[in-house]
């Protein structure tokens, strides 16, 4: 067996640190090693967004990155969306609406959405599901997490 | 006595005051956040990685297993084969499931799982199933069911004779059976015809597709005692399954279901379970098994493949006269596809007398199918509902009209023997007519399509129980599976029942040792049903808060009533007490009786049929042949919706799964008989920007059978929208697709064959 890589890294704003396999990804160090199993493998090929994170401040398929390559990174999961008791405006509509349905393609999409939100306050229908063609639903068809994103979109305009 | 399913209290008139809302349901918190847990998401101290090795084979004598040097490999703990699973009868159903579980004699299809290894690491357990030999004498494969039937096709099983056809007991054959349903006399039908349609269709294999791929952990002691966490729609069956193949007395097996990370039937199908089960007997130490998205594809059940021939005939003013089909299913490598579904099922709906349907279930080299919402039976409604459009258009009658004149109502008796009782297909065909959608002008350029369809919905053995804490809050334990909001719907009801709110209630779902044998959650049965042995328990409940009302005021319990979620005298003469809530009465349980509570378990029947119709526009590229979704409404009758967001999520997402079924989604083999797309890539399920919103409207006939009418919704949805989208593509090209997918190349050669004949 090769020999195993220390990676010192921030998540969530913690510092933490593991070993890795060099074939290890970002989403095996995240969820084995971390024990942090919000973020999701529906497919390990980057097909289906369910591992989707924030890098230092780029959105990515955690699957597709290798656990070495986070090293010095700061990296952002589902676990870290709300603040204290304060749910963040998605995950409340999402609630609401019902834009979960059996739920393990939830966490992707609402890390996808308010970087999308962050980038476009005020998305049409149709940039919100170009958006989110990376991340696959295969319960709700999709409705109800498209008008969830544009309620918490409203929302956060205050409009 | 009468119980529950004998009389419901079904009162059309009762002011409901959470059955009908949308409370945030209480498990959505964990699924926003993170928390949930799911088949892949428990660790446990020591915990080994399992990893399955599969038949690149589609059909392959296995001559031998040589694991010695995994075995020897540092790190690696156990390793499993056929050896180790208790030898079974062939073609039985514990035999067929052991065999699929761990190819024996025979792998049977790409991706047959033939052996298995435990290891402290994922990388060594890759590493230790690339040493494992496995000695092959590669035989000719068939993966097209028409070919499997044909004499010279090779033979899978040695034990196959076709159930249902004569002098059948010597020859080995594909075809698992051969069924014939029929009533009335379809030659006298199709004589009274001015018009008849007949046509031949066929639909591809698709994947359930649920995006959580199968996960489980399992340990086991010393003495043989058996935990088993996975993502699982039937917790109790997978625990008689392994009783079955592996011969553990189910006492000593524990199932505790997971988060349940979509299902759609799939999760009915018991895969690496087993495997698991065994690593850890061996291992002494936990065991995970996470199957990769390419082991779901070519490993777990996809959804029958279809042939069929179908013919109907229809009067000029619009009666339909007869209908006769034949339809083939295929059912991968093993029987099991629940193809009888489909003839019961694909013209009920309509009041046709004269019927007849010839089905045939056939073996081939590919993964033994599964469950999907209304198992086999959107298939044929695809044809079934084209040939309806085509009559319609042939005489000249707007194709819901047609439906209308021709839908079944309260009376009819079946194909299958059941005469329905209070349904609303008509109600629902009215209200698709009425529809926005409907009454407006298809847009320059698009095609509309219109289809109904149609699911039994089931009842079921089911167990449940709800307790009353000492603060008057509720606890459920359920036997089913959420796999799409029960939990909450559930919660609902019983707090309907005990006139508090539903934030008083929490429903949990059990492990198999804490309640009684439940059939697996399947066929749209599980609100109506654990909602029926909830009900049942919180009407208990009731009868002893009654009970102990009586015994704090001192009087008898007949003379209590229980009115809004609180104990009152029931008339004067009984005395003048003021009304003790739930929390009061279960606060004094040390001063009565103990712990309040009410338990249930039944056979649960009754369920009413559901009927839906879906309509929808679409604008075909005449270049490209691509086929886009304008607009979709689904009109379905739900009985009573009991939480109205869960319903349209269901309508929602049952009709996009069947647009992608429509359009894009098949099983590709190459000619080495293997699986060529299984990734969500080269699989390429609809993303959102695929399809448009989709508009739902929830219609109401209730089923007097349950307290508040609900009837299934799950099946229904994707049942007519292949139909649907088929006679819309028809609408714009002139020529109606046959074949599914509808894909660009198939839709593109239709035009062109279009414009030629012009």
């Amino acid at each position: 067996m090769s020999g195993k890589y220390h990676v010192t890294t921030t998540v969530n704003g913690d510092e933490y640190e593991y070993l890795c396999e060099p074939q290890q990804t970002l989403l095996d160090a995240l969820r084995d090693a971390l024990m942090l199993t919000g973020t999701k493998e529906g497919c390990a090929t980057g097909d289906c967004g369910a591992c989707t994170v924030m890098v230092d401040g780029t959105m990515i398929c955690s699957c597709l990155m290798l656990a070495v390559e986070a090293d010095g990174k700061k990296i952002e999961t589902i676990e870290g969306m709300a603040q204290g008791e304060e749910l963040h405006p998605l995950q409340r509509n999402f609630l609401e609406l019902n834009g979960s349905q059996c739920g393990i393609c939830t966490p992707g999409i609402l890390i996808a959405a308010r970087e999308l939100l962050y980038r476009n306050p005020d998305p049409t229908e149709t940039e919100v599901r170009y958006w989110l063609a990376g991340n696959l639903c295969r319960c709700t068809g999709y409705d109800k997490i498209i008008r969830s994103v544009l309620a918490a979109a409203k929302e956060m305009r205050g409009a | 006595m009468s119980t529950i399913l004998d009389k419901s209290g079904f009162n059309p008139d009762k002011k409901l005051k959470i059955v009908g809302s949308s409370p945030v349901k209480h498990d959505g918190i964990d699924k926003v956040t993170g928390r949930a847990k799911f088949g892949a998401d428990l660790f446990l101290p020591g915990m080994l990685i399992g990893k399955i090795l599969r038949s690149p084979h589609p059909h392959a004598i296995i001559r031998s297993i040589d694991t010695t040097a995994a075995e020897s490999l540092p790190g690696v703990k156990a390793v499993v084969t056929r050896a180790d699973f208790p030898e079974l009868p062939k073609g039985s159903v514990a035999g067929d499931m052991s065999r699929n579980a761990m190819a024996r004699e025979k792998a049977l299809y790409d991706g047959h799982p033939v052996a298995a290894v435990a290891a402290i690491s994922e990388s060594i357990a890759k590493q230790a199933l690339k040493l494992i030999k496995v000695d092959y004498e590669a035989l000719p494969h068939v993966i097209d069911p028409i070919d499997a039937m044909k004499p010279e096709a090779p033979i899978l099983h040695d034990h196959i004779r076709t159930k249902g056809v004569k002098d059948a007991a010597e020859k080995k054959t594909n075809v698992v059976e051969r069924l014939e349903l029929k009533m009335g006399d379809v030659e006298a039908g199709f004589a009274q015809a001015d018009v008849i349609v007949e046509h031949e269709y066929d639909t591809k294999p698709m994947h359930q597709g649920y995006i959580e791929p199968q996960g489980c952990v399992a340990t086991c002691t010393e003495d043989g005692q058996v935990e088993l966490w996975c993502c699982t729609q039937g917790p109790w069956v997978f625990r008689n399954r392994l009783t079955e193949i592996l011969k553990i007395e189910s006492s000593k097996i524990r199932v505790t279901q997971s988060e349940l990370g979509g299902g759609f039937g799939g999760k009915t199908g018991f895969y690496a379970e087993p495997i698991a089960v065994l690593l850890a007997r061996k291992s002494k130490r936990p065991v995970k098994i996470v199957l990769t998205r390419g082991e779901v594809f070519r490993g777990t059940g996809p959804v029958s493949g279809t042939r069929s021939r179908i013919k109907m005939g229809v009067t000029k003013d619009g009666k339909i006269t007869a209908a006769d089909a034949e339809l083939v299913f295929q059912t991968g490598a093993f029987t099991g596809s629940m193809f009888f579904n489909a003839p019961q099922a694909m013209f009920t709906r309509y009041d046709l007398k004269n019927v007849k349907t010839v089905s045939y279930e056939v073996v081939s080299n590919r993964p033994k199918v599964n469950s999907f919402r209304a198992p086999c039976v959107p298939q044929v409604v695809f044809g079934v509902e084209g040939v309806v459009n085509e009559l319609a258009q042939k005489i000249g009658m707007d194709p819901l009209d047609l439906r209308i004149k021709n839908a079944a109502t309260e009376g009819y008796k079946t194909i299958y023997g059941e005469t329905f009782g209070p349904i609303g297909f008509l109600e629902t065909l009215i209200a698709a007519k009425n529809c926005d959608h409907y009454k407006s002008p298809v847009p320059k350029g698009q095609g509309r399509g219109v289809a109904a369809g149609f699911w039994f919905n089931r009842g079921g053995e089911t167990t449940g129980t709800l307790n009353i804490a000492t603060d008057g809050s509720v606890t459920i334990i359920l036997g089913t599976t959420d796999v799409a909001g029960s939990r909450i719907s559930i919660s609902m009801m019983a707090a309907e029942e005990l006139g508090i709110p539903v934030d008083k209630v929490r429903a949990v779902m059990a492990d198999t040792h804490a309640l009684g044998w439940n059939r697996i959650t399947a066929g749209s049965r599980t609100t109506y049903s654990s909602g029926m042995v909830i009900i049942d328990s919180a009407r208990k409940a009731i009868t002893e808060l009654c009970r102990r009302a009586g015994l704090i005021w001192g009087v008898p319990e007949e003379g209590v009533v229980f009115e809004d979620g609180y104990c009152r005298p029931a008339s004067s003469n009984v005395g003048e007490f003021p009304p003790l809530s739930i929390a009061e009465i279960a606060g004094k349980t040390t001063l009565t009786l103990g712990a309040i509570a009410g338990h249930s378990e039944m056979n649960v029947t009754g369920a009413g049929p559901g009927f839906g119709v879906h309509i929808v526009d679409v604008d075909v590229d005449q270049e490209l042949g691509r086929v886009d979704i304008k607009r979709y409404t689904v009109v379905e009758d739900a009985g009573k919706a009991i939480h109205r967001l869960q319903v349209e999520g269901q309508y929602q997402g049952g009709a996009v799964q069947g647009i992608g079924w429509a359009l894009n989604e098949e099983y590709v083999y190459g000619e080495d008989g293997r699986l060529q797309n299984p990734s969500f890539l080269d699989y390429r399920m609809p993303v959102a920007s695929d399809v448009p919103m989709i508009d739902t409207e929830i219609v109401e006939v209730p089923n007097p059978r349950h307290p508040y009418g609900l009837r299934g919704v799950g099946e229904v949805p994707v049942t007519p929208t292949m139909a649907a989208i088929a006679n819309a593509i028809g609408a714009v090209i002139g020529v109606r697709p046959r074949s599914l997918p509808m894909s660009p190349p198939k839709i593109l050669k239709l035009i062109e064959e279009a414009r030629a004949a012009r």
